[in-house]
């Protein structure tokens, strides 16, 4: 926008916006210098900033549905934002819009032990809840990496994984009932304390909906009874096709491991320069298997297992006897992505999600790619989901490098979307992967997912230009596609 | 290897009809194998038969992923399923042979082991649907984990048809247990609530509950090891035939479901209370740890009331005036009649109708008078 008209709205909106919100909210809640409002300028996804015009930090629900209400009646937009651990700048700042802190919401207010759930606000933090849970012997099973900080409110608008997915399932999976805020600033009820609600299952819907269809403002998790025992396996092989087999022959003998991880070797010496966790370093990948449940079913889980790992030549097995080995184990997994910052300045982190049987092709073709953009990536894998995890590490400083990684990584994601895959599984789609969703969903598509958001938000005030792209967004995309001497993509026959 | 046979009729021939039928904003009823044609309100409409939809598209035992047309009869995919010793995990009623894929799906029913599994919806991975201007549209997709864009797979799950005709529908599947072990104990419902409650604290492999007339039924299932240590801690009596019994649970073919009135169902918080006698005739089938019950009220605004101020909502599920011809396509009875949504939601509800099927020609009414 021109610079200019962007500083008259801003002026426009401050003038009237500030005494409104002076109404219900206090000014220490409002927060207007630019040096306060430089935190809020960016999530995890730190190449994209945006200030915004203001940051309001409600401590109550009334004080939420005041701010709603604000903003809908002067048709000011609006962005949530929880730990701002996002890694797609779903939370950065729209300009000239409100940023929405909701940190100050970040109480445990009830466990209930009888339906094994518990009753909190969205900006608790996700390790927060398993750790009051824990005395009585009760988790949460959504983990992903960043649960030391990140808040569970942010993990429903972004249907948060981890690495325990396939047999714990995603956020939508644990969660029973949200208290949500409309635009309008309206208070709903979306599911409920039993197991199901009448009508439709708009639970479903606000997960994953990354902030455009509601503001989250209370959250009901189901809590899951801690295993009574894990064991966690490393395994080497020599080829990728080793390794992907063994993957398939694990979950194909009828075991659902608690966590199924897959490393190539670049990913291998990274991690192990800087963990020291006795990672083979010559092998072509390795797998991190761990079977849960009672002792007897880990250790009859635990021999299957290891025929097959024998069966498929696999090498330097480790196995872990208690928790604190599990642990170096998984320390080293979860360090992947610090090791790799040792490698190059910056890392662009894919999310795409792939059927398991073309990971041995498509994992070949990133290759390729790599060699031809002549850029590095390194592969870690959530195998047991299919989710993958390439990096693209480069230099941002170089505006070449930069340029290459982007078009590599769309080219990645597109790859994903042929092999019947999706091109996020659990990072979301924010802006940084706005043009990518026209690659895998048509314009009729994209027009129904349009539809159903002004259903919720019929200004589109709600976190607007993130999330689905705009036609127009596509059209330019597909065509900037195919001047870089691409096909664009072919739709789908869809009959 | 799958061959995949073309279906006897095409997504676009549907697609056609459903875009004419929009143009003309004549209503439809979408049917598959009528097995459920008593749940959900009666409605009037052409009638557009997905059941020639049909066939299994894709299935590769160690994805846990199965695609199929959503004509394809229950049977055949749980036959193919079983052969590789996998199984839908949400236990699915199919009420009749004639049950299909899509029929299951946009109903949204899941059987005994739905609370330690998942339901319907946890388990839909993808949809592709026909919207109520018929154009064909996919979401979700055939992996674990996909966030891109909204769960519109999920939200068509329990929807019966009124946002979108279902076309191919991927759904995770799950090992079928090693070992299935059920245990009778002669427990009342406060007995039985704080046995689960405590059962729920610990990694014991419960798969299905159910409590009659004070007897209750545990199942477990999983590795024979964590059963067997399972079923000898909790004792009782082992259930012989156990599979038949679990079976006829979740058909409604015990004598308890085969009565000449209007046959409700009620779900609640597990811990929630019995249901007080003056409100139901005979005691209630206690399921899913105390989560789903059936019932024949004395008063339905009364047990609706009752479901609401606990936490949950009753629903009718076969009307009784349906039931002497239970399994037609009737429309001379009322129907399954559904817990009434709040202003806010109802309203909020439409918008999302509307903006699926603007002219509101997909199975209308058939969930909500409005819906």
């Amino acid at each position: 926008m021109n610079s200019n008209i962007a500083a008259s709205i801003r002026t426009q909106r401050l003038a009237s916006l500030i005494p409104m919100l002076n109404q219900m909210i206090p000014d220490h809640a409002i927060l207007s210098e630019p040096e306060q409002l430089k935190a809020y300028e960016c999530d995890a996804f730190t190449t994209m900033r945006q200030m915004p015009l203001l940051t309001v930090l409600p401590d109550s629900i009334e004080q939420v549905q005041h701010v709603m209400r604000c903003c809908h009646a002067l048709d000011i937009p609006l962005v949530a934002r929880g730990a701002g651990t996002g890694l797609t700048a779903g939370s950065m700042p729209v300009e000239n819009g409100v940023l929405l802190g909701m940190n100050k919401f970040n109480k445990i207010h009830d466990i209930d032990l009888h339906n094994h759930s518990a009753w909190i606000d969205p900006g608790v933090r996700n390790q927060a809840v398993s750790d009051a849970t824990a005395p009585y012997n009760l988790y949460f099973a959504p983990d992903p990496s960043s649960q030391l900080a990140c808040s569970v409110g942010g993990n429903v608008a972004e249907n948060a994984g981890g690495v325990h997915c396939l047999k714990y399932g995603l956020t939508v999976h644990n969660i029973l009932e949200l208290d949500v805020i409309t635009i309008e600033g309206e208070r709903i009820t979306i599911g409920g304390q039993a197991l199901d609600s009448a009508g439709y299952d708009l639970l479903a819907v606000m997960t994953g909906s990354e902030g455009l269809l509601g503001i989250i403002v209370g959250i009901r998790v189901k809590l899951l009874a801690k295993p009574a025992s894990a064991r966690v396996l490393l395994a080497a092989f020599a080829t990728i096709e080793d390794a992907g087999n063994t993957i398939s022959e694990i979950i194909g003998a009828g075991i659902i491991p608690a966590g199924l991880e897959m490393i190539d070797q670049k990913g291998i010496q990274a991690i192990e320069a800087l963990m020291h966790a006795g990672y083979p370093v010559d092998a072509a990948a390795v797998i991190i298997c761990e079977l849960d449940g009672s002792a007897e079913e880990v250790e009859d889980e635990l021999s299957s297992v290891l025929a097959i790992l024998n069966r498929l030549n696999a090498s330097d097995i480790q196995i872990s006897t208690n928790e604190a080995e599990s642990k170096r184990i998984w320390a080293a997994r979860k360090a992947a992505f610090p090791a790799l910052a040792c490698l190059a300045p910056d890392n662009y982190v894919m999310d795409g999600t792939i059927p398991r049987r073309a990971l041995a092709q498509v994992w070949t073709k990133i290759n390729q790619l790599a060699d031809e953009y002549q850029l590095l990536v390194v592969n870690v894998f959530h195998a047991g989901d299919g989710n993958m995890h390439p990096s693209i590490l480069f230099d941002s400083s170089d505006e070449d490098q930069h340029q290459r990684a982007n078009e590599l990584g769309t080219r990645i994601l597109e790859l994903c979307v042929q092999v019947g895959g999706t091109i996020s599984g659990e990072h979301g789609i924010g802006l940084e992967k706005i043009n990518q969703m026209c690659l895998q969903f048509t314009d009729e598509e994209i027009s129904q997912f349009h539809a159903l958001k002004l259903a919720f938000d019929s200004k589109a005030l709600l976190n607007p230009g993130k999330q689905i792209p705009t036609l127009a967004r596509c059209t330019e995309f597909h065509a900037m596609h195919v001047h870089n001497g691409e096909m664009p993509f072919p739709h789908l026959e869809r009959f | 290897m799958l061959s995949v046979q073309p279906p006897a009729i095409t997504a676009r021939t549907l697609a056609e009809q459903i875009n004419t039928a929009y143009e003309q904003k004549s209503p439809l009823i979408i049917t598959g194998g009528s097995s459920k044609a008593f749940y959900g309100r009666r409605t009037t409409g052409t009638k557009l038969s997905v059941s020639g939809y049909s066939g299994i598209i894709n299935y590769e035992p160690s994805e846990l992923v199965i695609t199929a047309r959503a004509g394809t009869p229950l049977k055949e995919i749980e036959e193919l399923l079983a052969k590789h010793g996998q199984i839908l995990g949400f236990e699915p009623p199919s009420f009749s042979d004639t049950a299909t894929l899509g029929g299951t799906v946009a109903c949204g029913i899941s059987g005994p082991r739905r609370p330690y599994a998942g339901a319907v919806r946890d388990f839909v991975l993808g949809a592709t649907i026909i919207n109520g201007k018929g154009e064909v549209l996919k979401f979700g997709g055939q992996v674990m984990k996909n966030v891109a864009g909204y769960d519109v797979s999920r939200l068509m799950t329990g929807a019966l048809g009124t946002l979108g005709v279902l076309l191919d529908i991927s759904l995770k599947v799950i090992p079928k247990p090693a070992v299935e072990e059920t245990r009778i104990l002669p427990y009342d419902h406060q007995q039985m609530s704080s046995l689960l409650s405590s059962l729920g604290r610990q990694p014991i492999p419960v798969s299905a509950t159910y409590l009659h007339n004070n007897l209750l039924y545990v199942r477990f299932s999983g590795a024979k090891a964590g059963v067997v240590s399972a079923a000898e801690n909790i004792g009782g009596d082992i259930l012989r035939q156990a599979d038949l019994f679990w079976h006829q649970l979740k058909e409604q073919h015990l004598p308890y479901f085969n009565q000449d009135r209007s046959l409700w169902r009620v779900s609640l918080p597990p811990s929630a209370p019995c249901i007080p006698d003056l409100l139901i005739d005979t005691e209630s089938i206690t399921e899913w740890g105390g989560a789903q019950r059936w019932v024949y009220p004395k008063d339905t605004d009364a047990i609706q009331q009752w479901a609401i101020d606990n936490g949950g909502h009753a629903s009718c599920f076969r009307n009784v005036s349906d039931f002497n011809n239970s399994k037609t396509n009737s429309s001379d009875g009322n129907g399954s009649t559904f817990s009434p949504l709040s202003p806010a939601l109802l309203a909020l509800s439409k918008r999302i109708k509307h903006s699926f099927d603007p002219h509101n020609i997909l199975n209308p009414s058939r969930l909500y008078v409005d819906l």
